[in-house]
């Protein structure tokens, strides 16, 4: 069977949801961080099929994907910088051992 | 079944495989590895839709830039070989009930949906036409939102600066 508009949806659809599988999951941020870049990779798949099957003649969701990509590399590292740094102060970068939410 | 159609089934099985076993192994390293492995994936899918230009982007940007960030910064803060504690199956089996619920919901709604298709000829994806539609101001250009995203790179990295500078001791 060709592959066209609908496969690659349910390869995104797929990645989406095990992305939030593993949100839901994992406890570690790291491995949290992680089911994130999973998910916002699924959405500019998403983008990248609709563009290419159903508006070939415009560059609408090329566009967005470079920019999701752009916000998504700012969101890993700032993501990391506080990571590390509460790890710095907990020693540990589980979700249950940060509960305080103060400095 | 030709061989770009194989290649195809492959790139998905890559991505959606090496993507389950990043958010399923206990090895936090491990993980790590098998997310740039899907990443890389979701590049070859781009290729194979012949947009090289965001598969470039991909590979440099998320196969380069975040899981060299993410392998960094478990070096930093985990301990070499030891692995996640074991998860709680309740959590686990509600957490996959939830994902494959939602994923057969959207399912059900992507193949009731018929899509219609513009009857307009497809416009080249070269570098030329990206970078000349990105930096116009007429006629749907993406200058404004291209300075915005510069603005917002520059104050991510400000703050990725200040949060992870290491304040010294105030009674020491």
């Amino acid at each position: 069977m060709q592959p066209g508009l609908y496969h690659i949806l349910f390869i995104s659809t797929a990645l989406f949801f095990i992305g939030v599988y593993g949100f839901l999951t994992r406890k570690n941020l790291v491995t949290m961080l992680m089911s994130i870049e999973l998910v916002l990779n699924s959405v500019n798949l998403n983008f990248i099929a609709f563009n290419k099957y159903l508006w070939p003649h415009k560059m609408d969701g090329l566009f967005f994907t470079l920019f999701i990509i752009a916000i998504a590399a700012a969101e890993a590292a700032v993501a990391i910088a506080i990571i590390i740094n509460l790890y710095r102060s907990h020693n540990s970068i589980n979700v249950e051992n940060a509960e305080e939410l103060k400095y | 079944m030709n061989g770009s159609d194989i290649i195809f089934y492959l790139l998905a099985a890559m991505t959606l495989v090496c993507g389950l076993l990043a958010v399923t192994t206990r090895h936090i390293f491990r993980a790590a590895v098998f997310l740039l492995f899907s990443l890389i994936g979701v590049a070859g899918i781009y290729f194979w839709l012949q947009y090289e230009f965001i598969a470039a982007v991909q590979i440099v940007v998320y196969a380069g830039g975040i899981a060299v960030l993410i392998i960094f910064s478990i070096f930093l803060t985990q301990q070499a070989g030891d692995k996640l504690p074991k998860q709680r199956i309740d959590r686990k089996i509600f957490g996959a009930l939830a994902a494959f619920c939602g994923f057969a919901l959207v399912m059900i709604q992507v193949y009731g949906h018929t899509f219609f298709e513009t009857e307009e000829g497809e416009v080249t994806v070269s570098v030329f036409n990206i970078g000349k539609k990105m930096l116009s101001i007429t006629d749907g250009g993406y200058a404004l939102p291209f300075e915005i995203i510069s603005m917002l790179l520059l104050a991510a990295m400000i703050g990725c600066i200040v949060i992870a500078l290491r304040t010294k001791k105030e009674n020491s």
